[in-house]
């Protein structure tokens, strides 16, 4: 369970994230929507606790992420946007290097790398350097490397970014059949991913929350109109 | 601190993956060497069975050649984003500062050991101070280390590699002249002798002079490490701000 208490980021003198307050339960599928620069990608930083937010805090399982932020570390995937990576590195040695960092010692590192590779359908690349990879299977690496440690969160940042349509419609299944025993969020651009598979929507804007509800109450708002029309006048204030 | 073995293994990996470590360890070797062989370090004309005239020459070749390895501990991570990856897994950044400096340091050593055969050259020609020898070799790591410290620093305050380089080498050549002769001289002028003594006690070749010359003083040894503290100290601070 993820719970986020008003958080507040500053850079220089823009407000990046402005009091954002939400909660996500185990068997959420969170859609994280909002224009470019709104602030999706900034709170996620500082619910996996690589930014420190200068007010509020994040607390997963319980755990405030200020406080404990390896123990917060340790219960969290969390794929960044554009999924980095060492790009020397075969998938299988990175993969490695995953699991030993997340205290998989040496005969019990195989079984967890075996299933992400699995899940993510890496087989056939494994002893590939991710510099020769593709986008898509530099995501899937990504994905894998959030998965390894099978955790009870996962925050994705555009995991379907640069993806072909298959592979799309591929990386969701895998996200709805995990989401059960987790509790996810994951930030699109893509809003008829949010209707594929979200069971909640929250817009961002301006660093505030402007929408918390379910899509079918988002699509209600304005029964008539698509998704999208419906999200841009929500955020038409941000341009 | 249990995490740091993953860190040191990746960061030491890396060099390997890449064509880099192999230019480097051939340049590092091809160049201290020359300059020892050359007229200016006299190594043969000394006639005198000692690494003396090569280790002369280690404050200058680390000037660059260690900003040079330096450089990229910390701006490669923050340019290609993975410093993101590298953070939110679970380890503090203690042990990521670690681990990184280690495995950086552990390259650094292998290519001063790797010069070897020069050590056996003159063990073969005459019959040299082991205990010189040595002793040489062990300050030449440790100043390695301090070299690396303020490096590794400058590096996890900027994205660009070559800002890390610039800024390192300069750092580094502040450290090494205020050892230079020349320099305290010139401070002597108008400080009084003990605070000019106070200024050069900063500075590298201070301190690496006495190791190739067999003394090994607790002082010189501290000095090392605890540029290295302060400056990894720093270094956190840098990355958790």
């Amino acid at each position: 369970m993820i719970e986020v208490k008003d958080l507040v980021k500053t850079y220089g003198s823009k407000r990046a994230v402005d009091g954002v307050s939400f909660t996500v339960r185990r068997g959420d599928i969170l859609g994280f929507l909002g224009p470019n620069g709104a602030g999706k990608s900034t709170t996620m930083k500082m619910i996996t606790g690589f930014l420190r937010p200068d007010a509020g805090s994040a607390y997963v399982d319980g755990i405030d992420v200020t406080e404990d932020p390896v123990a917060v570390k340790r219960k969290l995937g969390y794929l960044p946007e554009n999924a980095p990576a060492y790009p020397e590195m075969t998938v299988e040695e990175f993969l490695q290097f995953i699991a030993e960092m997340r205290g998989f010692r040496a005969q019990a590192r195989r079984a967890p790398v075996e299933r992400a590779v699995g899940l993510t359908h890496l087989g056939p690349v494994r002893n590939q350097t991710l510099e020769t990879l593709s986008k898509g299977y530099k995501q899937r690496v990504g994905f894998a490397q959030a998965l390894l440690h099978d955790p009870p969160t996962l925050v994705l940042d555009e995991p379907t970014d640069g993806l072909d349509p298959n592979q799309k419609n591929e990386v969701r299944t895998l996200i709805k059949n995990m989401a059960t025993e987790k509790a996810v969020i994951l930030s699109t651009h893509i809003l008829e991913e949010v209707e594929a598979i979200c069971n909640r929507v929250i817009i961002i804007s301006r660093g505030r929350v402007v929408v918390d509800e379910t899509p079918a109450q988002l699509q209600a708002r304005q029964p008539k109109a698509r998704l999208d029309e419906v999200f841009r006048s929500l955020t038409q204030s941000d341009t | 601190m249990s995490q740091v073995t993953p860190v040191f293994k990746r960061e030491f990996g890396g060099y390997f993956r890449s064509p880099v470590a192999y230019v480097f360890l051939c340049a590092f070797l091809v160049i201290s060497v020359a300059l020892a062989l050359s007229k200016f370090g006299g190594f043969f004309q000394s006639g005198v069975a000692s690494l003396e005239r090569y280790f002369e020459f280690y404050p200058w070749i680390f000037l660059f050649f260690v900003p040079a390895v330096g450089m990229r501990l910390w701006s490669e991570e923050r340019r290609s984003g993975t410093i993101e990856l590298l953070f939110t897994l679970p380890i503090t950044t203690f042990d990521a500062v670690i681990g990184k400096f280690l495995a950086a340091w552990a390259f650094l050593t292998l290519a001063i050991v790797l010069s070897f055969p020069l050590a056996i050259t003159v063990g073969y020609l005459g019959s040299p101070d082991w205990g010189v020898l040595f002793c040489s070799y062990a300050g030449a790591i440790l100043m390695a280390g301090g070299y690396l410290g303020v490096c590794s620093l400058t590096s996890a305050c900027t994205k660009s590699q070559v800002i890390s380089f610039v800024i390192s080498l300069m750092a580094c050549a502040a450290l090494l002249f205020l050892g230079l002769s020349a320099f305290t001289n010139f401070l002597e002028g108008f400080l009084p002798v003990g605070v000019a003594d106070a200024i050069s006690n900063f500075s590298f070749i201070t301190h690496f002079d006495a190791f190739t010359k067999g003394i090994v003083d607790p002082k010189d040894i501290m000095f090392f490490l605890s540029l290295m503290g302060f400056t990894l100290f720093l270094n956190v601070v840098a990355l958790e701000r």
